[in-house]
């Protein structure tokens, strides 16, 4: 075995670093590496929050995966992301585009564009999208102008997940600004010399813009993908996760099974199939662009 | 011409964003029958006295009670995230050490972790522990770099001070801890003002952590609160009470993100933060 050497400053020794990070390693073990294994643990056992766990082995995941709310729950994740994350990259990367361009007063319209995405979550949007959305509330009265009708958001369950789809996608500001900052970064040297070769301002995005950001494009892939699978927020407070359970996402479903129904084991084993769901995504996502683990330091 | 038409496009774009919020503040001054019957934000009769309502809320407590009870949350929360995150830091950018990429593959790990399935197990550790319904559950993981993006975006940061920096404090008799300290902090200044206001803004928002850790209304911070009027108000009466509410409670995010907006939105981008 070839024996390494440590690089570091004279005097310094191989522990220093390791003492420094120390701080995370500890926080990994308690705050993720335990509660990640006692989930997977608890998943396997009949566990009501009073009486001791008892252990059921895979039985949890049996009655899972034969259970009609699990299905669905899952059914409306998934569906939930796929109508979501793209429309968010693609408005996101359109307005990241527009505020590319040198004009004046971008400063202004950047922060305006931003301001929804850091208010994100706050209980006061999803009370402010409530009212918006409510009988004879402003989509309504809007609809109603627009000559559309009254539409209830709360009882058609395509509505209902296009309301907390537009919350979300109001707040695309934190993937608009990674896209920004990417596009300061291509020099202009590509653009100009595109344009004298005769390319057109689309041309001139596929052919030099997408290539250079594709970096960027999959990290904000990855991480919208993991907040819209995650989902609870927004249902839980806009629309309980009605109706007829059409907006009860996988999080939700998690959140009733533990602290309305009191059954540990399942909710567990439930977030544990989220879990491995996810992981699967991600994967499946580094698979289709070709991508392994490249991370240096 | 043409940079007309982008203006327009991009202000009509801008009111579509920013139109839900000023209609918010318009509708907390309306009475309930104009609230759903006029779509334009700017109220007939504004009545500002519905914020003193508001500021009461309709919960035992003021709104000032569950401010306080936040700040409780944040002021550690963020003082943890400052100094562990700047030593964990520190270890990765600039010392060389045993299972270095394992390490960093964990941290990096940590940043695709879901929550939703650590959260549960949290709960039954902090129960057990007898400390739920206290703030330790909200705040104690932050001394422990919880954040992962904090660190991958000192990192960034601290790879972008020249190393002769460190060489030059050390021949003037520095430690590793007192080159930190005095030689490399103050070159990432706007860093650490990005993870006290993404601190700040991101526990204004949790709500999924504090439902679950906290139960008694007396320690309720501002999102639970507002979640509780906006329930016990319920359809029918006082709407512009729970909307005016709404106003406050958003008052801080707002005010933390404009003061710090000029200094922070470099930093923003570096470690691939999202709000």
């Amino acid at each position: 075995m070839k024996k390494r050497t440590y690089h570091n400053p004279v005097g310094v020794g191989k522990y220093m670093g390791l003492l420094l990070v120390s701080p995370f390693l500890i926080g990994f073990l308690l705050f993720t590496l335990y509660p990640f294994v006692s989930s997977f643990v608890l998943g396997m056992t009949d566990y009501d929050l009073i009486h001791e766990p008892k252990f059921s082995g895979l039985s949890n995941y049996g009655d899972m995966l034969g259970s009609k709310d699990f299905l669905q729950a899952m059914g409306v994740t998934l569906r939930y992301c796929l109508i979501l994350v793209p429309l968010k990259l693609a408005v996101s990367m359109a307005v990241a585009l527009l505020l590319d361009m040198e004009l004046k007063a971008m400063g202004v319209f950047r922060t305006v564009f931003y301001v929804p995405s850091i208010l994100g979550a706050n209980l006061a949007v999803v009370i402010m999208w409530q009212f918006l959305f409510t009988s004879s509330g402003l989509a309504d009265q809007l609809t109603g102008l627009l000559g559309l009708g009254h539409m209830s958001w709360y009882s058609d369950s395509r509505h209902a997940m296009a309301m907390i789809v537009l919350l979300r996608l109001w707040e695309f500001g934190s993937a608009m600004v990674i896209f920004l900052s990417a596009l300061r970064d291509i020099p202009k040297e590509y653009h100009d010399a595109a344009k004298v070769d005769g390319c057109g301002s689309v041309r001139r995005f596929f052919a030099i813009t997408l290539p250079l950001m594709k970096d960027v494009v999959f990290l904000n892939l990855i991480l919208q993908t993991i907040a819209a699978l995650q989902e609870f927020n927004a249902p839980y407070m806009i629309t309980g996760g009605g109706p007829m359970k059409s907006t009860t996402t996988v999080g939700m479903l998690i959140y009733n099974e533990m602290f309305l129904y009191h059954d540990a084991g399942y909710a567990n084993a439930v977030s544990w199939s989220l879990f491995v769901v996810i992981t699967a995504v991600v994967l499946l996502l580094f698979r289709l662009t070709g991508r392994h683990r490249e991370e240096s330091i | 011409m043409k940079k007309l038409l982008w203006y327009a496009l991009l202000t009509a774009a801008a009111a579509v964003m920013l139109y839900p919020l000023l209609w918010l503040i318009g509708a907390s001054l309306k009475s309930n029958d104009e609230i759903f019957s006029s779509a334009w934000f700017v109220p007939k009769h504004p009545d500002f006295s519905v914020y003193i309502g508001a500021w009461r809320t309709v919960t035992p407590y003021t709104m000032g009670h569950y401010f306080f009870n936040t700040f409780l949350i944040i002021l550690p929360k963020t003082v943890f995230a400052e100094v562990s995150s700047v030593l964990v830091a520190y270890g990765f950018a600039r010392f060389d050490f045993p299972l270095k990429k394992l390490c960093f593959a964990l941290l990096m790990g940590t940043m695709f972790m879901p929550a939703i399935v650590t959260v549960m197990p949290m709960y039954l550790m902090w129960s057990r522990l007898g400390l739920l319904d206290t703030y330790i559950p909200l705040t104690l993981p932050a001394l422990f770099a919880a954040e992962g993006s904090f660190v991958f975006m000192l990192i960034q940061f601290m790879k972008g001070v020249p190393r002769e920096f460190d060489e030059a404090a050390k021949i003037d008799g520095c430690g590793a801890l007192r080159t930190l300290f005095f030689v490399i902090l103050p070159c990432i200044k706007p860093v650490a003002v990005s993870i006290a206001v993404f601190t700040f803004l991101w526990t204004m928002n949790d709500f999924l952590t504090p439902l679950i850790m906290i139960s008694s209304v007396e320690r309720y911070p501002l999102s639970l609160a507002l979640r509780l009027s906006a329930d016990s108000t319920g359809d029918g009466y006082e709407q512009n009470r729970v909307l005016a509410m709404s106003v406050i409670g958003l008052i801080p995010s707002v005010a933390v993100f404009g003061l710090a907006q000029k200094k922070f939105v470099s930093g923003i981008t570096a470690g691939g933060l999202s709000g």
